[in-house]
């Protein structure tokens, strides 16, 4: 009798769990099927000089971070001082201006401190698409094979730099 | 000629050049509909809870013109729906398809609804063999 009683409850509380959990979820938060996956080959001009290029072929061996940003990205400003701080701290940090025209991004890194070791361009975003970008800032952690380890999508918080991206470095630099 | 007529030629030649470069856009009315039909199926991830064919986001615009790319190097629907989700994952499809990860959402209400007709039926079951449906008379019977 006691147990007839009890189960209604019991069940209660489980979905009451899952509801729960499901609105604490950040619905923005897309899970990226890239991770785990090698990261898209691109080659793209740089910012400060157009007439040299970046390739992601030249990152082969090494650990590095791209951050995907904008001039008209609001979030971005927000992030841009962590990322100058860092820099300051030989992160391997590279940036890709995403739907940017080269003088308005060139403007904000001479405003605000170029945290980037190269910035290259996606003036048309093709290169954003195959990242599956689909709002600025996001970050990849890309390993040294090439993999794409971790995304932060959105402008990267203390917390997600202490407890994700930099153990994760650490340990992909082993 | 007066100055009347060459305003008129001059006014119907801006006229044309106004519908050969709207014509320009929508060159393929065939790609068009099937444009149409593809991205009202695939989800904008910028304005979640709207469909790409509705979106007037920058994103949007930016995918519709690869999907129209990728149509004229005539790739099919469903390579170019695999196209968008090797990059923005399941969730630009509306219809969620069927594996480990949605299990729970297309099986779950199923799931539920038998639990719900087991409890119904031994319930059911218990209650008629009890002798308490007397009570139940006995009410019907005041009335």
């Amino acid at each position: 009798m006691k147990l007839k009683l009890i189960l209604p409850l019991a069940l209660f509380v489980i979905v009451m769990g899952f509801l729960a959990k499901g609105l604490f979820l950040n619905p923005r938060e897309v899970p990226s099927p890239l991770i785990g996956k090698p990261t898209p080959i691109f080659t793209a001009p740089t910012l400060d000089d157009a007439s040299k290029s970046f390739s992601t072929a030249d990152m082969k061996g090494k650990v590095w971070l791209l951050n995907v940003w904008a001039s008209w990205c609001a979030a971005c400003r927000e992030e841009h001082p962590l990322l100058l701080e860092m820099r300051q701290h030989d992160l391997p940090l590279y940036g890709l201006a995403y739907k940017d025209t080269d003088a308005e991004a060139k403007t904000v890194l001479q405003q605000m401190g170029n945290p980037y070791i190269i910035t290259a361009t996606d003036a048309s975003g093709k290169i954003g698409i195959d990242y599956g970008v689909y709002g600025v800032p996001e970050t990849y952690v890309i390993d040294k094979t090439g993999i794409i380890r971790y995304k932060q999508i959105g402008p990267i918080t203390p917390a997600a730099l202490r407890d994700k991206i930099l153990p994760l470095l650490k340990e992909l630099e082993k | 000629m007066t100055h009347v007529t060459k305003a008129c030629l001059a006014c119907l030649l801006w006229l044309s050049i106004g519908v050969a470069s709207s014509a320009q856009t929508t060159e393929d009315p065939q790609l068009e509909a099937r444009l149409k039909a593809l991205s009202a199926e695939l989800r904008c991830l910028v304005c979640q809870n709207t469909t790409l064919a509705d979106s007037d986001a920058a994103l949007a615009e930016d995918l519709r013109n690869e999907i129209r790319v990728l149509m004229r190097d005539g790739k099919t629907n469903e390579e170019i729906t695999a196209y968008l989700v090797e990059r923005y994952g399941d969730f630009v499809l509306y219809r969620p398809p069927v594996n480990a990860n949605t299990a729970l959402l297309w099986f779950g209400p199923f799931i539920m609804l038998l639990i719900g007709a087991i409890t119904l039926i031994v319930v059911l079951k218990k209650r008629a063999k009890l002798p308490s449906t007397e009570t139940v008379e006995s009410i019907t019977d005041e009335q």
